[in-house]
């Protein structure tokens, strides 16, 4: 499967290439991905420990159809009971998995849908993962916007009436620095009311500079559960180091943050198995920081700049109806967003059922609101995307549709204190 | 209905005894709650205010309606004590109602902080409704520290399982000398009305409104249980057998014979 992710660039130069091939063919090029860096702070707990030897045991193929049932007449779900709803024999109950999840939702957030727009301030990157579009590796234009840059794409952004953003980079430290995305962080304060951040983990002090400038969110995609599977797809950078992805939200919660957000990239290894870790990652992290706001992201693979082929393999829409069905019940409190990898049809579906929070106005490039929100040419240089996003709404179409559909659209539900 | 059994919190006065929560919030169920379920009060997320949105709920309250911002989103007294501060500044008006939260699974009261905060702010001149688990203990300390009602909570916000701690909020109905007003848990117009023929002040809902078939007759049967009930109180109810029936030969006739 490796081979449908790799592509060589011409503009790479031999020395680079042939270092590109040896960390793809050769295992012991490459760092333990479960060794921290210098710099990587360690904390002391026991959560990762928890959801591993969960998943680790998961066999979703010992679940019956009586277990999803049994699993459905239960009030409160069950660890068990989620992995009976996440199995292949919960399939012919999506419809009944998805009326009880209506149900969660309508009772803990009502009729409400939250929209926000993602921001992406650089795409340099110091890591080789090789399904996605910033990988060091994959030729394409490369940027990062100036503090003057950053604060007009805002504008732009909070003209069309947005007031939550969502602050991303690239995850290189040298390039994007803690600093600089703290800087963005205090602009994005001027122009919206919640400011949330999808950058390189770091540490707690780092989280808590962060949280003083501004952010209150942060979200990490921890990719995959899988650590064999992960330390095959990360070949090189930081971000290959697994266990310090992994309690990044900690981090982040130990440094002030008021809520976190969680997600496994469905396709890149067992979905089933991902989706079970990543929900118990919440529910563990929720018993621990009891205050804390904790959310959910689906996203499934999409291709990328140079590289069509990326795709969620196994994840079918229904499997990610399924999978959003079984987190809405198992975590009736927790946030769920659908982002625009996925369908207008598939999104104006489950927003009914289970999802709280879309996006809406999406460039996953730099640099360019302005050119696709008002068709204007853009003056400076703009930067590739990291991945095609599906659902291109803007955010005015996407307040109209869902308040075509009896929802009601939230820009914001917030308080910096 | 006698004329003069207004609700009094502080030095305000209230026909109504039906209080709109905030939870689930829609314009659409503001009108309701106003015109059909008769609220004069209506509560008000200030973190759902804060917002440049067309639609914002503070230029959608009907003229002689009174606000009650929350301070949900606080998880301790400092920060309920910082939003109130900011309802003030946006025009709510001195009526506050705390609530602090240091769980957001469940979304139960901290009654530990809510004391501190309700001192500080009734030290500041607002009129203070904490929103509360109900303890005895914790309702006289909020009593004490300068609360114009107790708002406990009757079970699990957005649950709509009712009276769970009935006769904990009766205790508070007995004992407490404010105005018992149950928030939380307030399914359907039945629970609504019980509480109030158990002595209740007044009662809030949201998501039985909110969630509702028909939201406007919803909000008119919400108006008439309140009522029925607080007429029922008023009245003084009847013999409730608790267990079977009544002997009709006394069991103490022996004494007699």
């Amino acid at each position: 499967m490796e081979n449908q992710f790799f592509v060589d660039s011409e503009y790479l130069s031999p020395e680079a290439l042939a270092k590109k091939h040896r960390l793809e063919t050769d295992p012991s090029s490459r760092k333990n991905h479960m060794e921290y860096l210098p710099g990587m702070e360690k904390i002391h707990s026991d959560v990762c420990r928890s959801v591993m030897e969960h998943m680790n045991a998961y066999d979703c193929t010992r679940y019956t159809a009586k277990d999803v049932q049994t699993a459905l007449e239960h009030t409160v779900c069950s660890i068990e009971d989620f992995k009976a709803l996440l199995s292949p024999a919960a399939e012919p109950f999506l419809e009944e998995m998805a009326r009880r999840a209506r149900l969660e939702t309508s009772r803990h957030f009502g009729n409400t849908v939250y929209l926000f727009t993602p921001l992406y301030i650089a795409n340099y990157c110091e890591n080789y993962c090789v399904y996605c579009g910033f990988n060091c590796y994959n030729h394409i234009h490369r940027m990062k916007l100036t503090m003057e840059q950053i604060e007009h794409e805002m504008q732009v952004i909070a003209d069309s009436g947005m007031e939550e953003i969502l602050i991303l980079t690239g995850e290189s430290r040298t390039q994007s620095s803690v600093r600089y995305i703290g800087e963005a962080c205090r602009l994005a304060r001027k122009y919206f009311r919640m400011v949330g951040l999808e950058i390189y983990p770091v540490n707690t002090d780092e989280y808590r500079y962060l949280h003083t400038c501004g952010a209150d969110y942060v979200t990490v995609f921890q990719e995959t559960y899988d650590t064999d599977r992960y330390e095959a797809l990360h070949l090189l950078g930081h971000k290959r180091v697994w266990p310090y992805r992994f309690d990044a939200q900690e981090r982040a919660l130990m440094g002030g943050m008021r809520g976190v957000a969680f997600s496994a990239l469905l396709g890149l290894s067992d979905f089933r198995k991902d989706a079970l870790a990543t929900a118990l990652h919440v529910y563990y992290l929720q018993r621990k920081y009891p205050q804390a706001e904790m959310s959910l992201s689906c996203p499934r693979l999409r291709p990328i700049i140079n590289n069509d082929k990326i795709n969620p393999r196994d994840v079918g829409e229904k499997q990610l109806c399924q999978i959003i069905c079984a987190y809405r019940i198992f975590l009736p409190f927790a946030g769920i967003t659908v982002s625009s990898r996925e369908s207008a049809r598939f999104r104006d579906g489950i927003v009914k059922i289970a999802a709280t929070k879309v996006s809406a106005g999406v460039s996953t490039g730099i640099g360019d609101h302005e050119s696709k929100y008002t068709g204007k040419q853009a003056d400076g240089a703009q930067g590739d995307e990291q991945f095609e996003i599906n659902d291109s709404r803007s955010f005015g179409e996407m307040y109209a549709d869902m308040a075509d559909k009896g929802l009601q659209p939230v820009l914001n539900d917030y308080l910096y204190v | 209905m006698p004329n003069n059994d207004n609700l009094i919190i502080g030095s305000y006065s209230f026909k109504s005894r039906f209080i709109l929560g905030s939870g689930k919030y829609s314009l659409k169920l503001i009108e309701a709650a106003v015109r059909d379920a008769g609220a004069e009060i209506i509560t008000l997320a200030v973190r759902r205010a804060n917002t440049r949105q067309q639609e914002n709920i503070l230029d959608y309250i009907p003229e002689g309606v009174t606000l009650l911002p929350n301070t949900s989103g606080a998880r301790t007294a400092g920060e309920a004590v910082r939003i109130a501060r900011m309802a003030r500044e946006l025009g709510c008006g001195n009526f506050v109602k705390i609530e602090i939260m240091r769980d957001s699974k469940y979304l139960l009261p901290d009654n530990q902080e809510t004391i501190r905060a309700t001192e500080t702010l009734a030290g500041e001149g607002f009129v203070v409704m904490p929103y509360m688990y109900p303890d005895l203990n914790v309702a006289r300390d909020l009593a004490n520290a300068g609360a114009a009602a107790v708002m406990p909570l009757a079970s699990p916000i957005g649950s709509s399982k009712g009276l769970a701690t009935r006769d904990f909020i009766q205790i508070l109905i007995d004992e407490i000398d404010l105005p018992i007003i149950v928030d939380a848990g307030i399914g359907r117009p039945s629970q609504a009305c019980e509480a109030m023929e158990m002595g209740a002040a007044a009662v809030m809902a949201n998501t039985a409104l909110a969630t509702a078939g028909d939201l406007q007759m919803m909000a008119s049967a919400f108006r008439q249980a309140v009522e029925a009930g607080r007429k029922a109180y008023l009245a003084g109810l009847g013999r409730v057998l608790v267990r079977g029936a009544s002997a009709s030969d006394p069991l103490t006739g022996f004494l007699h014979d």
